[in-house]
């Protein structure tokens, strides 16, 4: 024997004590809340209760149903009791749901309470409210119920835009991987600095500071994304507000379509969007052009037979958007099929960030300080895409070599994200080339061999008549592609299309070239059964083919077309 | 004459220091009977702290050895036949060199006394409190008890260490605690204000501090030795790494419940002429107006790099064998971040191996951002406290303790060589299996062939910090490396009030390095560079903003033995169950002295056994009624250990009647780095990671 040698308790001996214990806490827990239970539908909104339920909601405060039956409670007793009464009743309240949140500082009905109480008491406690947030941030600075509540106080409080900013610096400065910090000061420095002439945007002195506290964060630790993420909308543009960028008459298809900046719904009988001819109000209905129940790019309507009288000399067109929130004309002359309104792409240079001259400079030096970055760190992949969304808001064409080079490391030192880097890829070529057909003032559109894998843009493209996608990498000609009213030839051999969803209710398409692609079935060419004027197709090279009934098959699905070659 | 001692134990350790305390400790776990005696009076041997006052004593210790009085050989006749004696050393030579130089003024000083000064009366301590000095003055173990004035626990005891329950958390389980407010206080105020009002800022604060300024009592000796209790002066200046073996093994054991940390705050160097603070942790780094964007990532690549250079063998394999100066070159890095990386955060001489280099650099950053933004912790109390917590842990497992008491021989036998028993200072033999001893008690023929190194070392009471800053309240670490070849590199250490180790409005700084010369010679020019000697004549106040040197208040040089690094078989005619620990080293971590008791004396010793296994907790101890021999223990009596549960169960009953958020949510602050209760997974460079959700419950459920 030992002296003094201390006995230990065996581990089995714990693990039958623990047992019993956790037994005996899930008889009391389930015992109480029958009894809370039998008293709220008794209506017994007494001292007990609330007792109980403190108890219950001590143990687990994700419990709603009793969130609300203490609400209840505390609503039933302020028409009995004082104001002072009601006062220390909350104040109580407070401090339950301290320790509440303590056991969870994630629990939603804690925070969600806690703001019901602050709102019910006759004399909150802002200060203290606020000293409780940083307490919780100080412990875990990512809790965003704590950042929400932390808004909650400072709306009602009225806490100055100006400390909460020295706040998030504070918090940055500790660490500074912390999305809510940095998404905390973008809501707040447009309301400190806001820039006179771009809403929601800070001046640009500020605007350079917060670049250099992104450039050191980044420059500390290029792998971590949230001072990126800042970054970019530091560098981000203005959101525009909604315009009619094209209005769009056919005169023998009795067709007019309305063409926005952003896609917009258009209910069935609300008057959001009107259409005047030569001033009088016209009753259309709008219809989207993929022919769904959501909101699109473009509006068609047709027009009521016979209102397009060949005697007049012109007939004027007038689409209103939201009682003239947005307004476009076009003029249809005698002897005129077709006519329209549109806003160039060059002009509004919509695809890159809206920039004075002094801010193209802020550009381009952050654009070398980026290339700085990414000789130390050539695989970086947050500082290539950087680099690549830079290249595109100063100079979308005159980088465009160079961005591709980008694009293919990228791809290399992040292949888990490649597919999305060929469809930003794909974006990328896509603006650029609408740019160079607008430059040129064609209808015709180019993208053959560019490598996409998917389209964008089809509302910039409302007026094309030819478009080559031969030899890219497209599984579909997407529902969208149905915008292209104008469009006569499609060729988009060499593809790996298995679906035409999009070539449905063209009406002027005429010749359509699908050969060596992957359309396995009859049934994926229905669509252009909606395609009034389609003559020629071409299908060598599907699979498809190979069916034996083919062409049989295919003249009973499209009766209307003369040449099918397969 | 004193009741005796018990004649039989397993182990014999005679010292205090730190490998002795650990390994103390460390047997009395696994139930060995230890016996732990010291000559001095004091816990720690070359590891102690003192007061301002206990220091002054020491120093007259050594400057007048005493003369030791005769001992009678009467022990001779206890041995046999077949028994031999082994004498030790009787007097203690590690320290020498000893200088004081006082710059302030000393007149009409002789009368002053320290406030609550002990008794200087040396006395034979049993480790405890109160209730155990009751508890033996029934039934003494030995009769010096009687002497023991209750202030002679003053030594271990700090009465006004944990009473306020605003700054201090007692957990579920009783750990160490930490004061981390300072750091977080700094970074957040040091961010420039964003507003335009700046110049006003500006001038407030430095109305501020001017008002401070005149606030401030003047330092005199008189008030020095006046509040002497204030100061607890290391004799041997070290940190702790917060990833080191001295903190794995403080949680590990549970030893950490019996002490309290504050986070070393800064990091500093000096280059050209100046201190500057090096930025080594993440936030730092970003923070950091001193470098450029492309060094931010050069440092900070470097840095990941060294976290795990292991896998990156292709990085340095062509450097393997030049120095890591050299290394340090090829990797496009400024010279102010060579600078940065050599000397401040490996902290290794220009002449270290790539390997070494890199070793040291990945222990720092691996120790990084477990605790707060540097490496370190300093022990509140200084470090004397540590030696101090391992012999309590002892104490409670049953290890019987003496101060001022010691061994005059070695009882060995003739045929195996072992030695069976020592006799003691008062010439009684007690048998033991085991004899640990530490280096500067053997005599000098067993040394005949021992080579020592020495350490330089020198403590300054200055009155401002090297490096000003928005707090006064920081604790730093400054590397001065050599300014010529083959000088020295100098650590400095500076602690300010809040450590417990120096009073108000004072800073205390000790100098270290490998000794050239005496401490006197090696440490003086860095001194001289960094402070100067305090001015009488006040200093009108519009010099004082140029006036950027610490002034010196009082200071001591002295060189002790450095006996770290000697191969057992230099020792001559050394039993072979006789175990030698060193002396501190001139390192700034305490890895030394853990590995040597951890790993080789013990595992000689005991090698099935357990290394301090985790103390039990207070609420699981299971009382034996049926064991009558507990009573009969005496030292280690029951009765100990439940006043400490009771004190573990009361605190934690404190902190849970805590109502209001307030105090409570202080408290959680102060709770977060606990020894042993924080997870060890904290990744890289002081990055934190947003912490989960038990790990807040527990930390919000104390």
């Amino acid at each position: 024997m030992q002296h003094g040698r201390i006995k230990v308790k065996t581990t089995e001996e714990q693990q039958e004590a623990k047992r019993k214990e956790r037994e005996k806490k899930l008889q009391l827990y389930t015992a109480t809340t029958t009894a809370i239970f039998q008293k709220r539908q008794s209506q017994e909104l007494d001292q007990e209760v609330l007792e109980l339920t403190n108890q219950i909601l001590g143990a687990n405060p994700d419990f709603a149903t009793l969130w609300n039956f203490r609400r209840e409670i505390f609503l039933h007793s302020e028409k009995e009791k004082s104001e002072d009464e009601m006062q220390k009743l909350y104040t109580r309240e407070l401090s339950h749901l301290e320790s509440c949140l303590r056991v969870n500082p994630k629990s939603y009905g804690s925070w969600h309470h806690r703001c019901w109480v602050l709102d019910r008491m006759p004399e909150p406690d802002w200060s203290r409210e606020l000293e409780l947030c940083n307490r919780f941030l100080e412990l875990d600075e990512r809790n965003f119920h704590c950042w929400d509540y932390r808004r909650f106080v400072v709306l009602r409080s009225e806490v100055s835009a100006e400390e909460e900013l020295a706040f998030t610096h504070g918090l940055i400065a500790k660490n500074f991987s912390n999305y809510s910090s940095w998404h905390y000061r973008s809501k707040l420095l447009p309301q400190i600095h806001p820039d006179p002439q771009r809403q929601g945007r800070v001046t640009e002195e500020v605007l350079l500071k917060e670049l250099e506290l992104a450039q050191n964060a980044f420059f500390t630790d290029p792998s971590d994304q949230s001072a990126w993420l800042y970054h970019r909308w530091l560098l981000g543009r203005v959101d525009r507000e909604v315009s009619i960028i094209c209005i769009f008459v056919s005169r023998d298809g009795e067709w007019l379509s309305v063409g926005f900046s952003h896609p917009v719904s258009v209910h069935p009988g609300s008057d959001d969007l009107l259409l005047f001819l030569d001033g009088a109000p016209l009753m259309v209905s709008w219809r989207s052009a993929e022919r769904r129940n959501s909101s699109s790019f473009l509006w068609l309507c047709d027009l009521p037979t016979g209102s397009l009288g060949d005697l007049c000399p012109q007939h004027t067109f007038r689409v209103l958007w939201k009682e003239g929130a947005a307004k476009k004309e076009c003029v249809l002359y005698r002897g005129h099929q077709e006519s329209w309104n549109r806003d160039s792409a060059t002009e509004e240079q919509i695809f890159r960030c809206e920039l004075s001259v002094e801010k193209s400079t802020v550009l381009q030096h952050e654009l070398e300080s980026c290339k700085e970055l990414q000789e130390l760190e050539p695989e970086n992949k947050w500082c290539l895409l950087t680099i690549i969304l830079l290249m595109r808001a100063l100079d979308p064409l005159g980088y465009e070599k160079e961005t591709l080079g980008y694009f293919q490391t990228l791809k290399a030192v992040d292949p888990m994200r490649s597919a999305y880097f060929n469809d930003l890829r794909s974006k990328f070529l896509m603006e650029n080339c609408i740019l160079k057909m607008e430059y040129a003032e064609s209808r015709v559109i180019v993208l053959s061999c560019k490598g996409l894998t998917t389209l964008y843009h089809e509302e910039q493209l409302l007026l094309v008549t030819h478009m080559n996608l031969s030899t890219n990498q497209l599984r579909a000609l997407p529902r969208a592609l149905a915008m292209l009213r104008c469009l006569e030839v499609l060729e988009a051999d060499d593809n790996i299309i298995e679906s035409l969803e999009g070539l449905s209710h063209l009406p002027k398409l005429e010749e359509v070239s699908l050969r060596n692609n992957c359309i396995r079935g009859i049934s994926d060419l229905q669509p252009l059964a909606s395609c009034p004027r389609l003559s020629v197709l071409h299908l060598q090279g599907n699979p498809l083919c190979d069916s034996p009934n083919v062409q049989s098959e295919l003249a009973l699905l499209l009766p209307h077309v003369p040449d099918i070659i397969t | 004459m004193a009741e005796k001692l018990p004649s039989e134990f397993d182990v014999v350790i005679l010292g205090t220091g730190l490998p002795e305390a650990i390994i103390a400790a460390a047997c009395s776990r696994i139930g060995q009977r230890v016996l732990h005696i010291d000559v001095k009076n004091y816990y720690g041997g070359n590891w102690a702290s003192f007061t301002f006052s206990g220091l002054l004593s020491w120093l007259e210790e050594y400057k007048q050895q005493p003369n030791l009085p005769e001992e009678s050989t009467a022990w001779k006749d206890l041995l046999d036949k077949s028994e031999e004696c082994l004498l030790l050393n009787r007097k203690d030579k590690t320290i020498q060199n000893i200088e004081v130089f006082c710059y302030v003024s000393q007149d009409s000083e002789n009368n002053i006394e320290e406030v609550g000064a002990l008794r200087k009366n040396p006395a034979f301590v049993t480790y405890g409190d109160s209730t155990d000095a009751q508890d033996s003055a029934e039934e003494p173990p030995c009769q010096e008890i009687h002497s023991l004035d209750t202030s002679g626990s003053e030594i271990s005891s700090h009465p006004n260490n944990n009473t306020d329950p605003d700054t201090t958390v007692e957990t579920g389980v009783p750990d160490v605690k930490l004061e981390m407010q300072t750091q977080s206080d700094v970074t957040s105020s040091s961010t420039p204000p964003l507003d335009t009002s700046e110049g006003d800022n500006v001038k407030l604060s430095t109305e501020e501090t001017l008002a401070q300024k005149s606030a401030k009592r003047k330092i005199t000796y008189s008030s020095i030795v006046k509040e002497g209790r204030k100061f607890n002066i290391d004799l041997v200046s070290k940190f702790l790494y917060s990833r080191g073996s001295l903190i794995d093994l403080l949680i590990k054991s549970n030893v950490s419940r019996y002490a309290e940390f504050k986070n070393v705050t800064r990091i500093l160097t000096f280059q050209n002429g100046k201190v500057e603070q090096v930025p080594c942790s993440r936030a730092d780094v970003f923070a950091s107006k001193q470098l450029t964007m492309v060094e931010k990532r050069m440092l900070m690549k470097f840095l990941t790099f060294c976290l795990d250079y292991e896998q990156k063998a292709e990085e340095y394999q062509d450097y393997k064998d030049c120095a890591f100066s050299e290394y340090l070159k090829t990797k496009k890095l400024t010279p102010s971040l060579q600078h940065f990386i050599l000397h401040a955060i490996a902290m290794v001489s220009e002449t270290a191996s790539t390997i070494d280099g890199l070793r040291a650099t990945q222990h720092f950053l691996q120790s990084l951002g477990r605790y707060g933004n540097t490496p370190f912790l300093f022990p509140l109390y200084g470090l004397g406290e540590i030696p101090q917590c391992f012999c309590r842990m002892c104490a409670v497992f049953g290890g019987i303790y003496c101060l001022r008491h010691s061994v005059q021989c070695l009882v060995v036998d003739k045929e195996s060589s072992r030695c069976k028993a020592v006799i003691d200072s008062l010439g009684q033999r007690i048998t033991c299996s085991y004899f640990i001893v530490e280096d500067s008690y053997l005599s000098e023929e067993t040394c005949n062939n021992v080579c020592y190194r020495q350490i330089s070392r020198a403590v300054l009471i200055t009155d401002r910090s090297v490096l000003k800053s928005d707090s006064d309240q920081q604790v730093s670490i400054l590397t001065v490396p050599p300014m010529e070849l083959g000088e020295p590199t100098v650590s400095v250490i500076e602690l300010c009030s809040s450590t417990m180790t120096c009073k108000r409005d004072t800073y205390l700084v000790h100098l270290t390095c490998v000794s050239a010369r005496t401490a006197k010679e090696d440490l003086e020019p860095v001194v001289q560079k960094l402070f100067m000697p305090y001015a009488e004549t006040e200093i009108e106040s519009e010099q004082e903003n140029e006036l950027e040197k610490p002034q010196i208040f009082w200071a001591l040089y002295f060189n002790m033995r450095d006996s770290t690094g000697i191969d057992r078989s230099s020792y001559e005619g050394l039993p072979s169950n006789v175990y030698v620990c060193s002396g501190p080293d001139p390192h700034l971590g305490n890895e030394h002295a853990v590995k040597q008791v951890s790993r080789v004396h013990f595992n000689q010793l005991f090698p099935k056994e357990e290394f301090c296994p985790p103390a039990p907790n207070p609420e699981d101890i299971v009382y034996d009624v049926d064991d009558t021999q507990l009573q009969d223990a005496g030292f280690t009596s029951s009765s100990e250990i439940k006043a400490e549960a009771a004190a573990a169960e009361q605190s934690v009953g404190k902190a849970l009647m805590a109502e209001t958020l307030q105090p409570k949510l202080g408290k959680v602050k102060m709770a977060r780095p606990v020894l042993g209760k924080v997870k060890m997974a904290r990744p890289m460079l002081g990055k934190v990671e947003s912490k989960s959700k038990d790990q807040i419950c527990t930390l919000l459920s104390t």
